[in-house]
């Protein structure tokens, strides 16, 4: 597609901003919120110019999927980096790090190890056999047709997952930071989307996914310096002065209830720094670690990445340099989250959003000077500006791969047999793109409202239960077939989900009615007994204290009473069950496992000889990259 | 250039040298993949099973616990270093030996 015609889709673009979103209170007060737009108009007309840059280099389903090969192992690092840091990894995990001490570092953890995965089983020989989609890997010695349909199947479930909770959590983070409407929020992240991938391809979300990157670090370092800065770079002063905070020591207090009882104020300071706050349930969280770190090296979108490179050492190059920029990343992202449970508060910073993540803007705004100031506002402005690219990057990074699943492996593959004009391929590419973008903003508005923070763990689920299993074993293991591959694909993808539906990750009305009726029940015996009280209260002290306690539990009853009245006829979850029917909120530890014995047994089940003659093939390939650059360009 | 179909994979596969450094690489990636899972897994466990440990502190505030989720960071780093290193000095030059030689005899067969 010609750059004119990306000029017109810019202007018009342009109009659609200026033509007005409609405001709502959000974290930037509104005489600040000038500088917001000044910040995000300049972060988004950056981007704009590199997809016009872009879409003058895009010709062919090459250049359009993988950008040819010709991204260097330094830049595809960065992509990496860029396409991996989410919103919620880069805004949740300062925000659990800020409310949980401990237990948020330790969830971080698992988010680097995944690239150990990567970089030792999957990137090189991914670059080595691989062309553009996930489902390339899995056809070269298995049936075509077959692996292409199951491949194609699970990458557009995984990216779909992925990318509404992108989609949603954009949506809300916009509108929390500064309060444009949550469905204008969803088309303007999609909108921006589609321009950069349909115009640009995968140059343009690259250089996205980098200047994004860029921006994140930059601004991550600048805000470590200020909070670590005070108390001259060492690690035992800056926790010393954490876990001194009264805010800090509250919010301890408050996590831990009756049992902080008899502790002393340094005691609960210190306990901010021990595990335990967060994570009750180690299974889950061994269950989720085990999601995580094999699950990373089955996304389709960071596989994806692998092809755009020109050699396997490339892409060992840039697995390391994504490794050093996630790890550091999340290094940093201790002393954001730790600074801001100690200069915001929690207390500030669920005010804003209850789940924390705008730990890291408001720490931001602090530094600058806080609410009231000018300079707070414009880093809060730059912050929420790069947590804006942020999900514009990785949701490009998610619909191309699930754009490439459904024109390359679908459509070229499966319905016209290969048998397609190199133009056509391009057609297809951006039509798909079209397609997908547009259910992401469609799927977007219509899940407003809804809790989607499980659906990242669901997606990492499937890329490990099911793509992972696949891709290893075809990789690794010279009896898999068409049959196991098949086969995993429908066990993992299926268990993954099927674990999640009964899981207590669900609604479940009838557990909900009992314990809000509990509440209506309990709040009938005691409100009489605080109206006693308040009647007989000696001063007026006494008396708003004891008007405030009524005030609380009148909430609490109005709160339980809506619940009794939304599930009133509703006693089973979407699936039908009354409660759990499986204890863990991340089904990894059952299904992955399950992922492969299924490979296995239908690889067993189905011998086919071409195959394993094909092995040879496929094993000199991917060890040696002899003639990979020659495959790439086919 | 040769066309993919000229390559005499069997042929590389059955190369004594190829099949040498296949069980190197596959000895040292399992090695190094299994050490990595371990010592992940070990923090989770760890922070569940062996919290007394954890909360000894060993630098003013700072405990076992943070020292180990650090660790986790310089050993993940440590890893990805070592297998790049290894990768570059032996494996890349060897595969590209074999390559070589592989080409060599294509073209000689044409």
């Amino acid at each position: 597609m010609s750059s004119r015609r990306f000029a017109v889709f810019a202007g018009l673009l342009s109009l659609f901003a200026i033509a007005g979103p409609a405001f709502a209170q959000g974290a930037v007060p509104d005489r600040f919120r000038w500088l917001t737009f000044v910040v995000f108009g300049a972060i988004i007309a950056l981007t704009m110019y590199v997809t016009y840059l872009a879409a003058k280099r895009v010709k062919t389903a090459s250049d359009f999927y993988v950008a040819s090969g010709g991204v260097s192992g330094l830049q595809n690092g960065w992509a990496i980096a860029g396409d991996y840091l989410s919103a919620a990894s880069f805004l949740g995990i300062a925000g659990l790090i800020s409310l949980y001490g401990y237990d948020g570092f330790m969830y971080s953890v698992g988010w680097l190890v995944a690239y150990i995965t990567v970089l030792l089983v999957i990137a090189e020989p991914c670059r080595n056999i691989g062309k553009y989609t996930l489902s390339d890997i899995l056809a070269y010695r298995n049936d075509p047709k077959k692996v292409r349909i199951v491949g194609a199947l699970s990458t557009i479930t995984v990216s779909t997952f992925y990318l509404t909770a992108q989609m949603v959590g954009g949506g809300v983070l916009v509108k929390t930071l500064i309060g444009i409407d949550y469905e204008i929020s969803v088309i303007v992240v999609g909108v921006l989307m589609l321009g950069y991938v349909l115009f640009g391809g995968m140059v343009a979300t690259t250089w996205v996914q980098i200047i994004k990157a860029v921006l994140l670090v930059c601004a991550s370092i600048l805000l470590v310096m200020f909070v670590w800065t005070p108390y001259g770079f060492s690690l035992p002063a800056f926790l010393t002065a954490v876990i001194g905070d009264a805010k800090v020591q509250a919010q301890v207090a408050s996590l831990l209830g009756d049992a902080s009882k008899n502790m002393t104020a340094a005691e609960l300071g210190q306990r901010f720094l021990e595990p335990g706050l967060l994570f009750k349930a180690p299974i889950d969280q061994i269950s989720l670690g085990m999601a995580l770190v094999l699950g990373t090296a089955g996304m389709p979108h960071i596989l994806m990445r692998f092809f755009t490179v020109p050699t396997a050492q490339d892409a060992r190059k840039s697995v390391i340099w994504a490794m050093a920029i996630i790890g550091g990343f999340y290094v940093l992202t201790l002393f954001l989250g730790m600074g801001a449970a100690m200069n915001v508060g929690a207390v500030n910073i669920k005010a804003v959003d209850a789940g924390g993540n705008m730990a890291g803007p408001l720490l931001a705004q602090w530094v600058g000077g806080g609410p009231e100031s000018m300079l707070g506002n414009l880093f809060l402005a730059f912050v929420a500006a790069v947590a804006f690219a942020t999900i514009v990057a990785v949701v490009a990074g998610l619909v191309l791969a699930a754009a490439s699943a459904m024109a390359h492996d679908l459509w070229v593959g499966v319905i016209r047999s290969e048998h397609v004009t190199p133009q056509e391929q391009v057609k297809a590419a951006r039509i798909a793109t079209v397609i997908v973008g547009a259910m992401a903003i469609t799927i977007g508005i219509a899940a407003k409202g809804q809790n989607v923070a499980h659906l990242v763990a669901l997606a990492f689920a499937v890329a490990s239960s099911a793509n992972f299993p696949c891709v290893l074993l075809t990789l690794f293991w010279k009896k898999c077939n068409t049959g196991g591959i098949v086969l995993g694909m429908i066990v993992g993808t299926l268990t993954a989900i099927g674990l999640v539906l009964v899981s207590p990750n669900m609604t479940y009305p009838a557990a909900l009615k009992a314990s809000a009726q509990k509440v209506v029940d309990a709040a009938a015996v005691t409100k009489p007994k605080l109206e006693a009280d308040l009647a007989a209260a000696p001063d007026d002290e006494a008396k708003a204290k004891v008007a405030k306690a009524i005030g609380t539990l009148d909430k609490s009853v109005a709160g339980a009473q809506a619940t009794l009245t939304t599930y009133k006829d509703d006693n089973t979850s979407l699936v039908g069950l009354t409660k759990p029917w499986f204890e863990l909120r991340n089904p990894g530890l059952y299904s992955i496992p399950l992922g492969f014995l299924a490979v296995i047994i239908g690889s067993l089940l189905y011998r086919d000889k071409r195959a394993e003659d094909m092995w040879d093939e496929l094993y000199v390939r991917q060890n040696t990259g002899i003639l990979a650059t020659k495959a790439a360009a086919h | 250039m040769a066309e993919l179909s000229q390559v005499n994979w069997k042929a590389i596969d059955e190369d004594p040298r190829f099949q040498a450094l296949h069980r190197k690489k596959t000895m040292f990636l399992w090695g190094l993949m299994v050490f990595s899972m371990v010592y992940y897994f070990l923090l989770p466990i760890g922070a569940a099973y062996f919290q007394d440990l954890f909360k000894i502190k060993v630098w003013g505030p700072v405990n076992v616990g943070i020292v180990f989720a650090l660790s986790e960071f310089v050993v993940a780093w440590g890893l990805a270093w070592i297998y790049s290193h290894r990768a570059n000095a032996v494996f890349d030059v060897e595969a590209a030996a074999i390559v070589r030689d592989a080409e060599k005899s294509m073209g000689g067969r044409k």
